[in-house]
């Protein structure tokens, strides 16, 4: 049975496209068949973090519209044999999908995947909208700071009345992914804790993923960060989160980032 | 020295952050789904008064203001002389 899962956050530029794409591969590394979908129409950035960009031929408008059929707007990944990724379109505007389309594309992308993971836009609008329509599963992406966590509840409350479940009296299964975490810093009292956005929030936690050069050092060579440096912290927070997603029990440890003593002193990297 | 000392008195910030988040979010969550409780306030007060008076919905002003625990409702309504003068 397919799962639709979506990655929202409300706010831009927490790690959605991140998260999508490290979460997909931590997926399809398990053997699972796994589709990333970029629902940013207009702003696509999907393929480029999953080092695809030179390979879209179609686009997810041209599969909503008609205009291509499915299987040629699919592009497979050369690292991860069981992994795909159906990019969003660079020229169109978000109006380009509609709802009946993106169900459409939904339920083909249902029979040829184990999960469809949905990379939502940023914002509450249309295309956000449309990314969680249909959803079984949502990661809530955050940060640990006032903005996002506010913006964070806003896209809670959509998911528990804008969805297809919410609207047939089920539930969407909610997830909390924390992300650009300091451990350090939030130990100081500088940053929101763990328990702090839990509280607030009030949605159970999936996994923490620390603030890290490695998750810049990936995207820089278009590779989700999972494939890119599997034995990183953020990766292995990932791997996990992926797990518990597929219904394993882990328990969910607060990872310190590693920092030399010079980096530390000074901020950056030496050497 | 005196960078030591610094480090150890910076203020914590992050205790502020969740209050502040704490009382927003009970505000927000509360009017979601009734999407604007003034305007509905609004439409329903005039209806009522509209039975006993005439009024100019023109001169109606509501004002629905929060601050911290306590939020504050402000109807204020224009009446000229002649209809409080009933006959």
């Amino acid at each position: 049975m397919a799962k639709v899962l979506v990655v929202t956050s409300g706010k831009g530029g927490v790690g959605k496209t991140t998260s999508s794409a490290a979460l997909g591969a931590a997926l399809a590394q398990t053997g699972q068949n796994v589709v990333v979908v970029d629902f940013d129409v207009g702003l696509r950035n999907l393929d480029l973090i999953m080092g695809a960009e030179r390979r879209v031929v179609f686009d997810l408008v041209n599969v909503v519209q008609g205009d291509a059929k499915l299987a040629q707007a699919l592009i497979r990944d050369k690292r991860v044999e069981t992994l795909s990724l159906l990019p969003a379109s660079q020229t169109r505007d978000k109006d380009a999908l509609t709802p009946e389309g993106v169900e459409r594309v939904i339920d083909e992308l249902r029979a040829k995947f184990d999960w469809i993971v949905c990379d939502s836009p940023a914002g509450i609008e249309r295309g956000a909208t449309l990314a969680m329509r249909h959803a079984d599963m949502a990661v809530v992406v955050t940060n640990p700071e006032v903005s996002s966590v506010r913006d964070s509840d806003r896209i809670i409350g959509l998911l528990d009345s804008k969805t297809a479940k919410a609207e047939a009296g089920e539930k969407v299964e909610k997830h909390l992914l924390l992300t650009r975490y300091d451990a350090m810093r939030a130990a100081r009292g500088e940053m929101l804790k763990v328990e702090d956005v839990l509280e607030i929030l009030a949605i159970p936690l999936l996994g923490i993923i620390p603030d890290s050069e490695e998750v810049l050092r990936a995207s820089n060579v278009g590779c989700p960060v999972t494939l890119h440096n599997p034995i990183s912290a953020p990766a292995r927070a990932y791997a996990d989160a992926a797990r518990r997603l597929m219904g394993e029990i882990i328990e969910v440890v607060t990872p310190i980032e590693r920092k030399g003593l010079m980096s530390r002193l000074f901020g950056r990297k030496v050497a | 020295m005196m960078n030591l000392f610094n480090f150890f008195s910076r203020p914590r910030t992050a205790p502020v952050a969740r209050e502040r988040l704490q009382l927003l979010l009970a505000h927000e969550r509360a009017l979601s789904g009734k999407s604007d409780l003034a305007a509905i306030l609004q439409e329903e007060i005039l209806a009522v008064i509209a039975k006993h008076i005439a009024i100019d919905r023109e001169k109606v002003n509501v004002k629905l203001e929060r601050d911290g625990t306590i939020s504050t409702l402000e109807i204020d309504i224009e009446m000229p002389e002649a209809v409080l003068v009933r006959n």
